[in-house]
């Protein structure tokens, strides 16, 4: 059995692994009770999912130029998913789109008619 | 990066659009001009810069203050615990999809220690891609933080949250050095902010 053979079955686990849990993912989403919950299902087991899969195809590939570009996917995938997910969960809370009986303690609600938050760049 | 003392100096008037023009983004934008091309060339360089320049004043954004001491040791130990976080999350939230009760969630206020912008920053991504929490609200005035916390079936869960955020926090100022700021906690952020206006 060759290196080659080596990567390609790690590529190949990878990429199973990968499609695994963006699968979880998707029923997470369908199966969590509100909006919120469902975001934590959106970032976390589809980002590492997408993570692996791009692994998978890095180590099939085997091309620099293209490990490049696989790399960049991560990097915004890390850097973009928690910003959507904040927006969506910010705009959520606003337009009262939370089940308030799902939570145990919730600090936010009490003080987000008060709060006034200074505007402008530094 | 250069530092600017913030207590003392009031930034200069200028225009917003010349600030814009930083050389670190325009390097960045650059790199990843010629990266998507796939093909360091001349073209491909001036053309980047090109875009570049035209993205940063097209959609200008304010310099982050910040003073980085990058310390390699802390930096490691941040993102290896970062990456077992990632994974460990992944999994859970995965298992928890599976798992036929529903889930009992809780939002929190975590007050961070630290009075920068960039530590906030990196904070509030990382702690939406690790176990249980995605970032509802920020304030930036305050440096407070809310999170919600999925799968806390009583007080003390959510509590724990509060403080694995705070020890991330930790983790992220010693990776990046930024010691000083916690000398000066609330109190002293909100003057600094006060007297800036």
């Amino acid at each position: 059995m060759s290196w080659t053979d080596v990567l390609d079955v790690a590529a190949a686990a990878c990429l199973l692994a990968g499609c695994l849990l963006s699968l979880l993912a998707a029923l997470g989403m369908i199966r969590f009770p509100d909006l919120l919950s469902r975001m934590h299902a959106a970032t976390k087991p589809q980002v590492l999912g997408l993570v692996l899969v791009l692994v998978g195809l890095g180590l099939r590939l085997r091309d620099e130029r293209t490990l490049g570009l696989l790399l960049l996917v991560v990097l915004f995938q890390f850097s973009t998913a928690p910003i959507a997910s904040h927006m969506a969960g910010r705009a959520a809370f606003r337009a009262g789109q939370v089940d308030h009986d799902l939570l145990v303690t919730d600090e936010l609600s009490e003080t987000l008619e008060s709060h006034e938050e200074p505007r402008g760049a530094p | 990066m250069s530092t600017v003392d913030e207590t003392t100096q009031a930034p200069p008037p200028r225009r917003s659009r010349y600030r814009a023009l930083q050389p670190a983004n325009l390097a960045w934008l650059t790199v990843l001009w010629v990266a998507l091309w796939g093909d360091l060339s001349v073209g491909n360089v001036v053309s980047g810069l090109l875009v570049a320049v035209a993205v940063c004043l097209v959609f200008p954004l304010p310099a982050v203050r910040m003073q980085l001491r990058l310390r390699p040791l802390a930096l490691t130990r941040l993102t290896l615990k970062f990456f077992v976080d990632v994974v460990v999350s992944s999994v859970q939230v995965a298992l928890l999809a599976l798992r036929p009760r529903t889930v009992r969630n809780s939002v929190i206020e975590v007050n961070l220690r630290s009075d920068s912008d960039f530590v906030l920053t990196v904070v509030a991504e990382m702690t939406s891609l690790v176990p249980g929490s995605i970032v509802v609200e920020v304030r930036r005035s305050s440096h407070t933080l809310f999170l919600h916390v999925l799968d806390t079936d009583d007080l003390r869960a959510a509590e724990s949250m509060r403080e694995r955020t705070l020890e991330l926090e930790q983790r992220v100022v010693a990776a990046f050095g930024a010691e000083h700021t916690l000398a000066h906690r609330r109190t002293g952020s909100v003057s600094a902010e006060e007297e800036r206006r």
